[in-house]
């Protein structure tokens, strides 16, 4: 049994706490009005609105002839500057919101990441495995909680609490034929009862997995390991259409003028990755307190080895996205890598030296995928290339020139950081860490490759 | 000059895995060990040092990688920059896109062939190679022990390969003039 110590629980909380405070901070210094976003902008000396000062004033300058038609031009400035000011103000107002979601969501998703690869496991019959499935259950365990943050979320943007989905604001709509057609799936009665759905199915699942894996300790047959098996083939096929609608749902509708076919498999494959990933974080970390003798280096190894494949399938469908729409160069759709690439250029393009070439250079010899600290490297860099990724993903929709990595994001961070420690290493204490009773557990504590 | 040879043939690959940690044990020399599949771990056991064929196949790959790069900025960027369908070839990186299936195929091309005919190169394997081949029965059911008399007492080594499983021994006097 593990027990939880409590430097790791005061850690935990600590973590939680300044999160927390940095959520409120950020959200109260969120400006409520443009006068307040005006004066952000003098005290930053931001160039825009100098910029647009001297605008004016040359144009007021230049026509002084027609003096009606001059007034008329002054006002039309006016008006305008008034509107960027209005659109800075939403933009800034959303981003407190927007790194909350995307703090929310990355956890979220190394729980479901997780979930699919256990499923996969038992499905797959897997024989090195099953040492390590009671730290995936513990990892899984974060979807219940995560899975109600995310829910609120998704309910108080869908009915327009915050501004975070253009679709949801009921004037946005009325003067905009697209999203008015798109009006049938992108409304927030039906988001929130699909997110009920996709959230439920997922949660009954995890509850039944682990419900049978411990039912399993205290029979000597295989029959909750076929029950398993059952309900993972299930779940699977479950799992693959409401990961796709979900994708959609959730984060592709920040931009609700654009779509893409392989969406689904791309947000995918950046879960898959995430969730190997913390799934070798924690197995390292566990077995360095000396928790978990029976895991060995080929784990470790073939831990590796699945987050440098998936991180090669992540790359694989990042650029088969990007290249089709660069390549065509259809207007509505290129509008989406235009914004990321002329407004997000580092972290656009940064994610893919994190997310591609230092999994790929580090983790190909097999060697390196044995040594511990190494793959712990290249887990963090992955995780962070990740955060980039949905970070990329989220904010040109909601905040759009106005993101940068401050306060909220990374108070957001911290906190859900804090809630997923203390949630996961929580749910590792509540049952033995070998599972008992599994016709691969011992194939798999005398795994090596 | 001559040097004698004993041949050891086992028909089981657990018996001869452990005549072969045996034999290394008593610190003779095996020469080769011939078997009709790859045996799991023998080359371990044998004490083989690990291939570096993983090691040719990455330099084979950064070598298609430069391949592909260095042309495709000759061809399409420098030699003769056409506009075809708008697609910028002002500079390499701008048209990039375009060039990664070709960049990834040629790396893959380099990195495998390359990889095989290293490959066969160093097992110096051909069309029309004379086969190596002792005993015909180590292709399909037996495994065969090559150890070097050296100036071990043959009556000895026999006895002690005898010891460890074997079925047949026989001495073979080979030239060597390689």
């Amino acid at each position: 049994m593990y027990t939880l110590p409590s430097k790791l629980k005061m850690f935990a909380i600590i973590f939680m706490v300044i999160g927390a405070l940095g959520i409120v901070a950020s959200f109260l210094t969120a400006p409520s009005n443009t006068a307040e976003v005006k004066e952000m902008m003098a005290a930053h000396g931001d160039s825009h609105g100098a910029e647009h000062a001297t605008d004016t004033h040359e144009v007021t300058s230049d026509d002084h002839g027609t003096e009606v038609h001059d007034v008329h031009k002054e006002a039309n400035a006016h008006d305008s500057e008034e509107a960027h000011l209005e659109h800075t103000l939403h933009q800034l107002q959303n981003k407190p919101w927007a790194a909350l979601y995307i703090a929310c969501f990355f956890f979220f998703m190394i729980a479901l990441g997780v979930l699919a690869f256990y499923a996969v496991n038992f499905a797959a019959q897997a024989g090195w495995s099953p040492v390590l499935f009671r730290v995936m259950e513990a990892i899984t365990a974060y979807l219940v909680p995560g899975g109600i943050i995310m829910f609120v979320l998704l309910a108080l943007s869908g009915f327009h609490i915050n501004h975070l989905f253009v679709w949801a604001d009921p004037e946005v709509v009325a003067h905009d034929a697209l999203l008015q057609g798109k009006a049938g799936w992108l409304n927030g009665t039906g988001l929130v009862i699909r997110a009920a759905i996709f959230l439920g199915g997922w949660i009954l699942y995890r509850m039944y997995a682990v419900k049978f894996s411990r039912a399993s300790e205290h029979v000597d047959d295989n029959r909750y390991f076929k029950k398993t098996f059952r309900i993972s083939a299930g779940f699977l096929v479950f799992f693959l259409y409401t990961e796709s609608m979900m994708s959609w749902d959730w984060l592709m509708s920040f931009d609700p003028h654009w779509f893409s076919t392989l969406y689904g498999w791309y947000i995918l494959a950046g879960m898959m990755v995430c969730g190997i990933t913390t799934i070798a974080l924690i197995t390292i970390f566990l077995k360095s307190q000396g928790y978990l003798e029976f895991v060995n280096d080929s784990h470790i190894h073939d831990l590796a080895k699945f987050m440098f494949g998936f991180s090669i399938f992540w790359t694989y469908l990042w650029f088969s996205q990007f290249m089709l729409i660069w390549y065509a160069n259809i207007p509505e759709e290129v509008t989406y890598y235009i914004t990321r690439i002329e407004d997000f250029k580092l972290p656009f393009f940064g994610m893919l030296i994190l997310n591609f070439l230092f999994p790929l250079l580090l983790l190909m010899n097999s060697d390196y995928k044995r040594v511990n600290w190494f793959v712990v490297l290249t887990g963090i860099v992955i995780l962070a290339g990740h955060y980039v990724d949905l970070f990329v993903l989220i904010m040109p929709g909601t905040v759009g020139t106005s993101w940068f990595i401050g306060l909220p994001e990374i108070s957001s961070l911290l906190f859900f950081f804090g809630l997923f420690v203390f949630v996961v290493f929580t749910a590792l204490t509540k049952a033995p860490l070998l599972m008992k009773n599994n016709p691969f557990i011992k194939e798999s504590k005398n795994y090596h490759y | 000059m001559t040097s004698k040879v004993v041949h050891a043939i086992y028909n089981d690959d657990d018996i001869l895995m452990q005549a072969v940690k045996q034999v290394r044990g008593e610190h003779y020399h095996i020469e080769e060990v011939y078997t009709p599949f790859p045996v799991h771990g023998l080359d371990k056991v044998m004490g083989l040092e690990p291939t570096r064929i993983a090691i040719t196949a990455f330099m084979y790959g950064i070598v298609g990688l430069s391949v592909a790069v260095t042309m495709m900025n000759f061809i399409m960027i420098e030699d003769w920059p056409q506009n075809i369908g708008g697609k910028p070839s002002f500079s390499y990186i701008e048209n990039m896109p375009a060039f990664v299936p070709i960049m990834f195929e040629l790396t893959v091309f380099f990195a495998a062939h390359l990889m095989v005919i290293t490959f066969y190169m160093r097992s110096k394997l051909w069309p029309f190679k004379k086969a190596e081949n002792p005993d015909v029965r180590t292709t399909d059911d037996h495994f065969l022990m090559a150890v070097d008399a050296g100036n071990h007492d043959i009556e000895k080594l026999s006895k002690f390969l005898y010891d460890t499983g074997a079925l047949e021994i026989s001495i073979v006097e080979t030239d060597e003039d390689h």
